[in-house]
């Protein structure tokens, strides 16, 4: 009897521990991520699913200061040139070979050299990489490049298990990826669902009380909300702003938001091709009249429902590099008029793509009707998203609305968006001082110093009116009242550590 | 015999040699760069080259179009470019699902709309005509999308009967998926049930008036015995190729029905692949599909001559 008794007690421990074990958290996604192979990948939503997936060298937190993370610490030599890292020694992939010098290498030098790796830009300044021991990984530079580090807290820092590259067959790391994060890759099925399961092994695993996450990609805003209200999802990403008063009332429900690293701005097609030449936009003069004639609050109210936080320059507010030298434009609708008048064009005539979607269709009707009481008639281009990345690329607009999901570095919010041949200037703007201060400020780590430089160039961007911000991306969370000791951080990221259900 | 339908066969090839360069052509009309699209807020020049060139997008058409020809022979259907996941593998995967859908929506069409269409010929001019044609009218002109979204407002989210959106295969779980596919099958059976129930009505009026009814009647046969006996069988001969016909109907209908309940079918693959122009996907899904149209219409012919003697000889 007694023996039954404690089999039963066994039976009911196991079965207690198994629940809990097997406790898992649905995670609703706005897309489905692309490739699963942090050097090939090109998704923001790729990202969240590598946050859990993937340890990289170092991490930012929420100040975007760099931090620890397989990287124990590192340190600069005098002319910032080579990079001396010290690595944790009780990491394992998740095929549990162990993680040392010799395999940070091998996903460094893959990430420089695969053909297809979106990773070799950043990672361009790195000439040489050695691991003179397990713990030690040495990066020698071709010069200085203070924006290494923050390319190093993502994808190209994330490390994967080197047995798992196939020299012959790229393509396999992407559909299994094994890195050695708080959780490993199961399954996915593509517009369906991915996957992961709790690393046991994992250096940190104490603090992650999730057995397993399903990330869960459901397009649509409303469906998605439906579903974590139906309680088939325990949190979503990027609830429509227009949802967030209904979340909050909602007491079952918890809503989180943080301004994201990244804009929503205007681009003008200065320089751009044939439609650049007949631009009204092309005078800097009509540019700043349309600028004046935006209200930021007004868009944040109607549209971002008190979320979407105005903006007149690249760096969030969570960033150093944000500047007091360049606050929120306020609407001066007199003085636009006059500008145009001085520009010898009182009624001006332009058109406004726009990736179509309910959100930014919104935004492109608010501008409309602003520019249009300062004599500025927008026509709207309702463009497919894919469409209007061509037609951008190929100068086919006079102005665009744009959007951008940002980096930690302060030189991925800007250096390609203005730079004469960035990848991203589709306006093609160009000015000669303006590079050199950006490329003099990507060589210099001292945070005053960099400011001052990014302080300049910004200082002749307003004159020009390069391009014009109107907020910054707020990434919305909305979650089940259970979900507890969730933070969200400006990239935008989930990170799952301390995360755990209420009980009961 | 054989001969006719070996003719029919050879009359396909054509037909699927013409429809996958229409599927060709019109995707590469669509405006957008598919690398461009691929590398999303990624663009280095030198990779999207290097891309350009694997994916042969430098290539003219024509020769793009042989080249993709040449692996299809072959088998393969070529790899996601979003995901690197094998075409084959995709539709392997996502074919099940929209197959399943599609059977569970055909089956309650089939137990609402034909029933409601023999009492509505029956009950001719009578309350329950009205209310039948109401409804019929309603299912088709209700879009799919907008019951769904209504539908797991109140379904899911109000009442927690059933789960709001995803799969679970009926290998895994039989009940879930069964309680999983059951609102998505409703929306998506509304329309092709009124369908069913307009033209069994109108079917079965005719057949109630034709001779032999009257005949029947005449004899002494019961009422129940005259309508399903007598006067069905004949009407659901039409029924029959209607409801081959309304299976394209199905599947259109399931693309925006996948879209709503997120079910990763066919529909939702397609969409998705056109959204991020990856045209492997969108190849090779169409051309799937195609082949089971003509493959459809192909045992169509086939069991038309089988069953009806007469054509074999016309």
């Amino acid at each position: 009897m007694k023996k039954l008794a404690s089999a039963i007690g066994a039976a009911v421990l196991l079965l207690a521990s198994g629940a809990t074990l097997a406790q898992e958290i649905r995670i609703g996604l706005q897309e489905d991520p692309d490739v699963l192979d942090p050097h090939r990948a090109r998704t923001y939503v790729g990202r969240i699913v590598f946050t859990s997936l993937c340890d990289k060298l170092v991490d930012i937190d929420p100040r975007l200061h760099i931090v620890p993370q397989l990287a124990t610490s590192w340190s600069w030599n005098t002319d910032n040139t080579v990079l001396t890292f010290k690595l944790r020694n009780d990491v394992l992939f998740h095929d549990g070979s162990k993680f040392d010098a010799a395999a940070a290498k091998a996903n460094l030098d893959r990430a420089r050299t695969l053909p297809d790796s979106f990773r070799k830009g950043e990672l361009a300044s790195v000439d040489k990489v050695e691991a003179p021991d397990a713990e030690t990984l040495v990066l020698t530079l071709k010069g200085p490049d203070a924006t290494l580090l923050a390319q190093l807290s993502d994808r190209a820092g994330m490390m994967l298990a080197p047995d798992s590259f196939d020299p012959k067959d790229p393509n396999t790391v992407g559909r299994k990826p094994i890195c050695s994060g708080p959780y490993k890759f199961v399954e996915r099925v593509q517009n369906d669902r991915i996957v992961l399961d709790k690393f046991d092994k994992y250096y940190d695993a104490k603090d992650y009380h999730f057995g397993r996450i399903t990330f869960l990609p459901i397009p649509d805003t409303t469906v998605r909300l439906q579903n974590l209200r139906a309680g088939g999802l325990d949190m979503l990403e990027r609830l429509s702003p227009s949802d967030a008063p209904d979340v909050k009332k909602d007491s079952s429900l918890h809503f989180s938001s943080v301004a994201g690293l990244g804009f929503t701005e205007v681009v003008f097609n200065s320089n751009n091709g044939k439609r650049a030449e007949s631009n009204p936009f092309r005078d800097p003069r009509v540019r700043e009249a349309f600028e004046l004639s935006l209200d930021r609050d007004a868009i944040n109210e109607v549209v971002g429902g008190g979320i979407y936080e105005p903006a007149s320059q690249p760096f969030p507010p969570a960033s150093p590099y944000h500047s007091d030298k360049f606050p929120v434009l306020k609407r001066n609708v007199e003085k636009a008029k006059a500008l145009l008048k001085e520009a010898g064009k009182p009624q001006v005539k332009g058109e406004l793509a726009f990736g179509n979607n309910t959100t930014t269709a919104a935004v492109a009707e608010m501008i409309q009707a602003m520019a249009r009481e300062a004599g500025i008639e927008l026509s709207l281009r309702p463009t497919d998203y894919a469409a209007l990345l061509g037609q951008m690329h190929n100068g086919n607009f006079e102005v665009a609305l744009r959007g951008w999901s940002g980096r930690p570095d302060p030189d991925g919010n800007i250096t390609q968006f203005v730079s004469c041949k960035g990848e991203l200037n589709d306006g093609q703007y160009c000015n000669a001082d303006v590079d050199k201060l950006l490329f003099d400020a990507r060589k210099v780590p001292d945070e005053a110093k960099r400011k001052a430089l990014y302080d300049q160039a910004q200082t002749i961007l307003r004159k020009d009116v390069a391009d014009t911000f109107l907020y910054f991306q707020p990434w919305p969370f909305a979650m089940q009242r259970k979900v507890q000791g969730f933070m969200p951080y400006p990239d935008g990221m989930i990170r799952l550590k301390g995360v755990s259900f209420a009980q009961k | 015999m054989i001969k006719l339908i070996l003719r029919r066969v050879i009359v396909a090839i054509p037909t699927l040699i013409l429809v996958s360069i229409i599927v060709f052509a019109l995707q590469k009309l669509l405006p957008g760069d598919p690398v461009l699209t691929l590398a999303g807020e990624e663009r280095d020049p030198a990779v999207l080259d290097y891309l350009r060139e694997k994916y042969h997008l430098n290539d003219p058409l024509p020769v793009q179009y042989v080249a993709w020809v040449k692996q299809v022979v072959t088998g393969d259907l070529g790899k996601s470019l979003r995901t690197d996941v094998p075409v084959t593998e995709l539709i392997s995967q996502k074919l099940p699902v929209t197959l399943q859908l599609a059977a569970m929506a055909m089956v309650l069409a089939l137990i609402v709309g034909i029933p409601a269409g023999i009492l509505a010929a029956v009950r001719k001019g009578k309350l329950t005509e009205y209310g039948a044609n109401v409804a019929a009218l309603s299912g088709m002109s209700i879009p799919n999308f907008w019951l769904g979204i209504i539908l797991i407002m109140v379904v899911s989210v109000q009442l927690r009967w059933l789960p709001a959106s995803g799969y679970v295969s009926p290998t895994e779980d039989f009940w879930l998926s069964m309680k999983t596919m059951l609102m998505p099958a409703i929306v998506l059976s509304t329309s092709l049930a009124a369908y069913l129930m307009r033209h069994t009505r109108s079917s079965m009026l005719e057949a109630l008036g034709a001779d032999y009814v009257r005949t029947a009647r005449a004899k002494g046969v019961s009422p129940r015995n005259v309508v399903l006996r007598h006067a069905l069988r004949n009407a659901l001969m039409p029924i029959i190729t209607l409801v081959t016909l309304l299976f394209g109907e199905l599947l259109a209908g399931a693309v925006l029905t996948e879209q709503v309940f997120t079910i990763p079918g066919f529909g939702k693959l397609v969409v998705d692949a056109v959204f991020n122009r990856d045209y492997a996907v969108v190849q090779g899904v169409v051309l799937c599909v195609a082949v089971g149209f003509i493959l459809m219409n192909l045992l169509a012919d086939i069991l038309y001559i089988v069953v009806n003697p007469r054509l074999r000889h016309s």
